[in-house]
């Protein structure tokens, strides 16, 4: 285990730790080419499944062993680091090998003899690399820069989830931790229940945002400079070109790889906020986001294969900081595992809520009242943490 | 013409060019930005966030 007390170490000469390991973001996309050539060396078709079995199992396995990582580089450090344009390589590399992963799979599943089961194998792989996809868009949307605004949306396109590029920015992290939020989970509420609320309410709340924006500027939101559209034409244009070369037969591969791709990020979704939220201020407003309104998780392997997503407490905090100067901070709320672990958790609720709701009620000292809860759940999470309200004992 | 400085990330909007991506044309005073208008950066910062820019001599 490395050692989890925090270190700010002092600006001269300070170097990142880290640097050179930034690479790893690229092994996650090259997950199924490396399965991919050693089912077809060996003929042993269990090597298709080696992508899910490396990021569900391997990975929380190796955060475990290596442990966690609280480093934060020094403020006077930070502006050199933001500048230095090796960690932009970094996330641009991703795009080729993925973009090599979904056009090369989608020929294997159509053109390479396989049996179904080694098809839904490699499927999923490739699903787990356009959900990954959404990582490092979100890294590169975040930007002021042309260049990486317009590589987010490449990179989403796989998912078919465009949107997001609008989304994200413009909903999720002005409404984050509230129960306005979709995609802010609640207490109580399990990863089935969050998935469709979360799915449907980014959409609505997207193509909303584009609406209200192209009104104000005059124009209708049929107009080709709506975001949402322009991104989801990407995905038409990747799954058109290759249902015209591979044959419509292509299109039910590409359609599940894209809903395994966006319901990782869903689930990933899931774990960031959970029960978190902002308090209303006298003004009406709520509180300003701070650190202690996301999960964070320092645990070393998983935040290099994501380009530090799971510093996340500082992201929503500072979303303009570039990915390598995120920070740890002691008052954030710490999840137990890094993210390919706690996602596992995630899918099997009763096992997430054992772990995570003494950590919401611990986190708020154990007054469940100021956390997030889920409406139709409300009564029984008050009841049972001991918290009923006065007014609702005298309705 | 004013400018206003987020005091976040340090996005400026700038009255005389306006945010015309998100439908503000140029000459648009900050007073007149909707009431729940945040930085369209990083939208952590809200209107009473932003700070007043003293005008540096051209």
């Amino acid at each position: 285990m490395m050692t989890q007390t925090l270190v700010t170490e002092t600006p001269a000469a300070w170097k990142d730790g880290k640097r050179g390991l930034w690479m790893m973001g690229v092994l996650w996309p090259a997950l199924p080419l490396i399965s991919a050539a050693l089912a077809l060396s060996t003929g042993m078709g269990l090597f298709w499944w080696l992508t899910p079995v490396v990021i569900y199992g391997v990975l929380p396995l190796l955060d475990r062993l290596v442990g966690e990582d609280r480093v934060n580089a020094p403020e006077s450090a930070v502006a050199a680091l933001e500048n230095d344009r090796y960690y932009r390589l970094a996330t641009f590399l991703f795009i080729p090998v993925q973009y090599i992963c979904v056009i090369g799979g989608a020929w294997l599943a159509v053109s390479g003899g396989l049996p179904a089961l080694d098809i839904l194998g490699l499927a999923v792989s490739v699903g787990l690399v356009s959900g990954a996809g959404i990582n490092t868009a979100h890294e590169l949307g975040h930007k002021r820069e042309n260049l990486e605004r317009w590589l987010a949306r490449i990179t989403l396109a796989p998912a078919m989830y465009g949107h997001f590029y609008v989304e994200h920015n413009r909903g999720h992290h002005v409404r984050v931790a509230t129960p306005e939020d979709p995609a802010s989970s609640r207490l109580g509420e399990s990863f089935y229940a969050f998935w469709p609320r979360s799915v449907w309410g980014s959409l609505t709340s997207a193509w909303h945002l584009e609406k209200v924006r192209l009104e104000r500027q005059g124009k209708s939101v049929w107009n080709w400079r709506n975001d949402n559209l322009q991104s989801w034409a990407m995905t038409l244009v990747l799954f058109g070109g290759l249902a015209l070369w591979l044959g419509p037969i292509v299109l039910p591969f590409l359609i599940f790889q894209g809903f395994i791709g966006f319901s990782l990020l869903e689930v990933v979704n899931y774990l960031e906020h959970y029960g978190l939220v902002r308090q209303k201020e006298a003004s009406g407003r709520y509180e300003r986001c701070k650190p202690e309104h996301s999960w964070n998780s320092n645990h070393t392997v998983t935040n290099l294969m994501l380009y530090h997503l799971q510093r996340h407490s500082d992201h929503h905090a500072n979303p303009m900081r570039r990915y390598q100067a995120l920070r740890h901070f002691e008052q954030a709320p710490q999840l137990p595992s890094g993210y390919a672990g706690m996602i596992v958790v995630a899918m099997i609720p009763p096992l997430w809520r054992s772990l995570m709701d003494k950590r919401v009620l611990a986190h708020y000292q154990g007054d469940v009242t100021r956390a997030n809860i889920h409406p139709p759940v409300r009564e029984k999470i008050l009841a049972k943490y001991g918290a009923a309200q006065p007014q609702t004992l005298e309705a | 013409m004013d400018r206003y400085e987020c005091n976040g990330c340090s996005y400026v909007y700038d009255e005389s060019r306006g945010d015309i991506h998100n439908g503000y044309p140029a000459g648009t005073l900050f007073s007149a930005l909707p009431d729940d208008w945040c930085c369209p950066d990083c939208a952590v910062r809200e209107k009473p966030d932003f700070v007043k820019l003293e005008e540096t001599a051209a």
